[in-house]
């Protein structure tokens, strides 16, 4: 059962990946992003990682996926053509993937771990389970806990100012009021 | 299934995802490579997590979460401020910062 479980979520996952990068429509690039995350929450649950993968159902394919369907509405995701010279840099980019597969693959290969091939060691009772990750989290944790709360508040302060209407770079017309006062 | 599985599936994934943010040329889809390459490296935590049956690397992975949302956010601040100046959603147009008296490297 779980052999199957893992191919067919990693079939899925390496699908969603390549439809990631080979789609030309952003938009439909975001929806492969969307099941590439489902098929890598059922890999998270086969690794007995519960928290993490409701963690990445809710957060990942519910909050960030949302966000960038937004933006690419909003920025009007045009279809980019793929294969419109760029030249040498951007033809290189499938060798260089190659390339720096063969080189995970070498260091997988020769790192030596001998529990690489098995299923892990014995696992505790409770592992992986919100009781024990929000222990951790409030008790050795703590501190990486608050800096990522702190680094939270000031990604969602950096992209209100980032992202606010400036003025003085050109005129906006229908930003400034006219009906006012004029009556 | 074997840890060494998962681990070659993420190096997969990783690859597509490095390969994949050097072909595109839209900001939009560069972002969502980089969020193919920070599931890779989850992936791995959690695998080896699993391996020691060790919970910390699923507190890394939680973290790495944290960061890749942050960088969404601001990544996206950046592109809908770019589109707010009417400057092209393009990467290869974004080079105010290159030097001019270098000729261009792509033609």
């Amino acid at each position: 059962m779980v052999p199957i479980l893992f191919f067919i979520a990693a079939f899925g996952a390496i699908g969603g990946a390549v439809g990631v990068v080979m789609l030309k429509n952003p938009f439909f690039s975001v929806l492969a992003l969307v099941g590439h995350l489902f098929s890598l929450a059922v890999l998270f649950l086969l690794l007995y990682a519960e928290f993490l993968a409701a963690a990445q159902l809710i957060v990942y394919a519910g909050a960030v996926m949302v966000l960038y369907v937004f933006v690419v509405s909003y920025v009007g995701g045009a279809d980019e053509p793929l294969d419109d010279g760029g030249g040498a840099p951007r033809a290189l980019a499938p060798i260089f993937g190659g390339a720096l597969l063969a080189v995970l693959a070498v260091a997988i290969g020769a790192s030596g771990l001998k529990a690489l091939d098995s299923e892990g060691a014995e696992l505790p009772a409770g592992f992986g389970e919100p009781a024990q990750i929000g222990d951790l989290l409030l008790t050795r944790f703590l501190l990486p806990f608050e800096i990522a709360s702190f680094l939270l508040t000031v990604a969602a302060v950096g992209a209100v100012i980032l992202a606010r209407r400036r003025r003085g770079l050109e005129p906006i017309a229908d930003e400034t009021p006219t009906d006012e006062g004029s009556s | 299934m074997d840890i060494v599985w998962y681990v070659a599936l993420s190096a997969v994934i990783f690859s597509i995802g490095a390969g994949g943010l050097l072909a595109r040329r839209s900001p939009l889809v560069m972002l969502l490579c980089l969020e193919l390459m920070l599931n890779a490296s989850n992936l791995a935590l959690i695998a080896f997590a699993r391996m020691w049956a060790n919970v910390d690397g699923q507190i890394f992975a939680l973290v790495v979460m944290v960061v890749a949302a942050c960088e969404v956010v601001v990544g996206l601040g950046i592109i809908v401020a770019l589109y707010r100046n009417r400057v092209a959603i393009d990467i290869d147009e974004l080079d105010s910062l290159r030097d001019p008296t270098e000729g261009a490297i792509s033609d």
